[in-house]
């Protein structure tokens, strides 16, 4: 299927698919190479997530991770529990709308990051309440609330026509994708992550309260991975097909790394974006009941790793080097070249940040069957030298496209951070 | 019945001074929560103010209701006469009059329900009213039967206006009522849950928006003199909402409300949640 060949590319990023021992390795070498060639998107998330969490570079103490910053939190910062995830049309036209909204989102955002409640609490008992109310006593979670900017913001309507960044436009067409309209685009991204599920959906549900008259919500999904609590050792978390997925992401704690990989330059061709980053998010359904009736050679193959370790096909150990070169006793391969794996490593010469979620949709009432997948979301400097490319590759010849499909598909130009006293955006303005 | 109905409005212009007393039993229970205590002392100091609105809004809520009656009696006699296509057509013209009031019947009690209730808000045996005449009209397709629940329907409307002068309004009574007419479309218009058979959702969602704009109009300059951007900004989605509304009429009334599609109905809701949000702050004006 035409599918297939799309969706190895996205998968490997998704997913985590990678072969388990990719995975593993890519894990192990804490990012080295597996992805290493596009692919880092994959592994590298998941092992973002926990290992970055203890020593991060975001400065994360506790359950509070600081909204204020030289970057966005929520890009480096290690991945939390959950996500919800809102895109935002903008209903309200001129400038000064989209500044006052993006103004009071940024005072609601710093105060939820700190567990606070958004505005002044009312006394006032002919009003309604000014904070929802349900994260009250609860502590923040480590929410961090990422804004970003989708290419449609950037039209006649703020006279932000001419700050569009050379580099920052709609995806092209991958092979195999099936888009549908309600999981694509929004003029604004949001990306709220919590390790508490009703603390990221209070953010979320009472940014969009604020937004009420300026902008109207798109789409939201919401997302999930395995819990802190499940896995107190911090392993490479596994996508839903059961496999180790998210290894191989770049150091997030060296700055050059960063600068490389994530940030964007105010040297790239738009000077407001400096300390920025282009988000790709795409929602890859996972063809759960395909998937599962398949043979474990079939999915190590797909992969091109053991499911239970994560090694290399051919490896003993998660984190063992990919040998593409690697053959068995009859001359064979261990790694098929179309495994995902295989595609993902490519040379290394290109990564990406990957910072995905599963999904569940509940259930397909056209066909009965689970709606799940990944929320893939990866953070570069560059989409198109980057996560194009490398999408590309994928898309084409990745095995995993036969139980993938991508099913929605938005960027946003994410803002640098925010200096206390600014507001999200402002260097766009 | 009828004659009833008239005495009361005679004593319309005395009317006004029953705000205070006229506790009907049930009155204003469900459509009045928090407010009454803590609104006491501020409505002591610009009391006078809410007066004029409070009378305001009942003559308004009086000459709604004497529509209503008058209406519904065509409505009710197409019926009985068995005119299948008279009944249909002025079917949803005479609801659009108790819609523009509805918080205010609300507070009646039974009222409501029996003039009101949709297939599964009653018990079989009780259903009456409008959506049970809505029922055998559009997808029975006959007046056969109806008579019974036309003549009744008639009563309870006439009921309605007698019982409309003694309700106790209040500002804020208003001030909820005006955001429950949105709640109102929000939850039972928008969805097509409320004209089931008629698909007429359109007139009540247009006339729920009309009867809160009555009420804000009524208010807005004690909210300029509280909060003038806010005064604005409902001013301006509420033009936002009419406008969309608009592009929605067809003759003198609205288009079957299956004609929408999906993305027409998600920006109507939209555009109400926009209104309905800062509406709701309109509180503002009764102090703390």
């Amino acid at each position: 299927m035409s599918d297939h060949n799309q969706n190895s590319n996205d998968n490997s990023i998704l997913k985590k698919p990678m072969t388990r021992r990719d995975v593993l390795r890519l894990a192990g070498s804490g990012g080295l190479g597996l992805l290493l060639g596009g692919s880092t998107f994959g592994l590298f998330a998941a092992q973002n997530n926990r290992k970055t969490k203890a020593a991060n570079a975001t400065g994360t103490t506790d359950n509070q991770v600081p909204f204020y910053g030289q970057h966005q939190a929520g890009i480096i910062t290690p991945a939390q529990n959950f996500i919800c995830f809102a895109a935002f049309d903008v209903t309200a036209s001129g400038s000064s709308s989209l500044q006052k909204l993006f103004r009071t989102w940024t005072a609601a955002a710093a105060a939820m990051a700190e567990g606070k409640q958004v505005g002044e609490e009312s006394t006032n008992h002919n009003l309604p309440p000014v904070d929802t109310g349900e994260s009250v006593g609860l502590n923040p979670s480590r929410l961090t609330i990422t804004f970003g900017a989708g290419p449609s913001l950037f039209d006649d309507r703020f006279g932000l026509s001419g700050k569009r960044p050379p580099s920052f436009k709609d995806l092209p067409a991958f092979n195999g994708e099936q888009l549908e309209p309600q999981w694509c685009g929004g003029d604004i991204g949001v990306q709220v992550c919590a390790d508490d599920m009703q603390v990221a959906f209070h953010a979320v549900r009472n940014l969009a309260r604020m937004a009420r008259g300026t902008a109207v919500l798109r789409w939201v999904q919401e997302g999930f991975q395995r819990s802190t609590q499940a896995d107190p050792s911090g392993s490479t978390p596994r996508n839903l097909l059961g496999f180790k997925d998210g290894t191989a992401n770049p150091a997030v704690t060296s700055a050059q790394d960063m600068n490389k990989v994530v940030w964007a330059q105010g040297s790239d061709g738009a000077a407001w974006m400096g300390g920025g980053s282009y988000m790709a998010v795409r929602r890859i359904r996972m063809r759960i009941e395909v998937w599962d009736r398949s043979s474990l050679k079939d999915q190590e193959d797909t992969f091109g790793r053991y499911r239970g370790s994560g090694a290399p096909l051919g490896a003993k150990n998660e984190f063992d080097a990919v040998d593409l070169n690697a053959k068995d006793e009859k001359g064979n391969p261990h790694i098929p070249a179309d495994s995902h794996v295989a595609l993902a490593k490519g040379d290394g010469s290109i990564q990406i940040l990957r910072r995905s979620y599963s999904y569940s949709g509940g259930m397909d009432l056209k066909t009965g069957q689970l709606d799940a997948g990944l929320l893939f979301i990866s953070y570069q400097r560059d989409l198109f030298k980057q996560f194009v490319t490398m999408q590309q590759k994928l898309a084409k010849s990745d095995r995993l496209n036969e139980y993938t499909l991508h099913v929605g598909s938005a960027v946003f130009a994410c803002f640098p951070g925010v200096s206390n006293g600014g507001y999200i955006g402002d260097t766009l303005f | 019945m009828r004659y009833n109905v008239i005495l009361p409005t005679g004593v319309l212009v005395a009317s006004l001074l029953f705000s205070g007393c006229g506790q009907k039993e049930d009155a204003n229970a469900d459509s009045t929560p928090a407010a009454p205590a803590s609104t006491e002392t501020s409505t002591t100091a610009s009391a006078a103010d809410f007066n004029a609105a409070i009378e305001q809004y009942r003559t308004f809520a009086v000459e709604q209701c004497d529509l209503f009656v008058k209406e519904t009696e065509k409505f009710t006699n197409a019926v009985k006469a068995g005119n299948l296509d008279e009944a249909k057509k002025l079917y949803a013209p005479a609801r659009a009059y108790y819609e523009r009031i509805e918080p205010v019947a609300e507070a009646l009690g039974d009222l409501d329900p029996n003039i009101d209730a949709r297939v599964n808000d009653v018990d079989a045996a009780d259903w009456r009213g409008f959506h049970r005449i809505e029922k055998a009209l559009w997808e029975d397709k006959t007046t056969t039967g109806q008579e019974g629940y036309a003549d009744q329907l008639l009563k309870d409307a006439q009921l309605l206006r007698a019982k409309i002068e003694t309700i106790d309004i209040d500002a804020s009574l208003m001030v909820t009522g005006a955001v429950e007419l949105l709640n109102e479309v929000s939850s039972s218009k928008v969805t097509g849950e409320e004209e089931l058979y008629s698909h007429t959702d359109l007139y009540d969602f247009a006339a729920n928006v009309e009867g809160a704009s009555k009420i804000f109009e009524i208010l807005k300059p004690e909210l300029a003199k509280k909060d003038a951007d806010l005064e604005k900004e409902i001013g301006e989605r509420f033009a936002t909402l009419k406008q969309e509304l608009d592009a929605f009429k067809k003759g003198d009334g609205y288009v079957d409300y299956t004609e929408l599609k999906d993305d027409q109905i998600r920006k109507l809701s939209q555009n109400l949640d926009a209104l309905a949000e800062p509406l709701s702050n309109m509180g503002k004006i009764l102090g703390v």
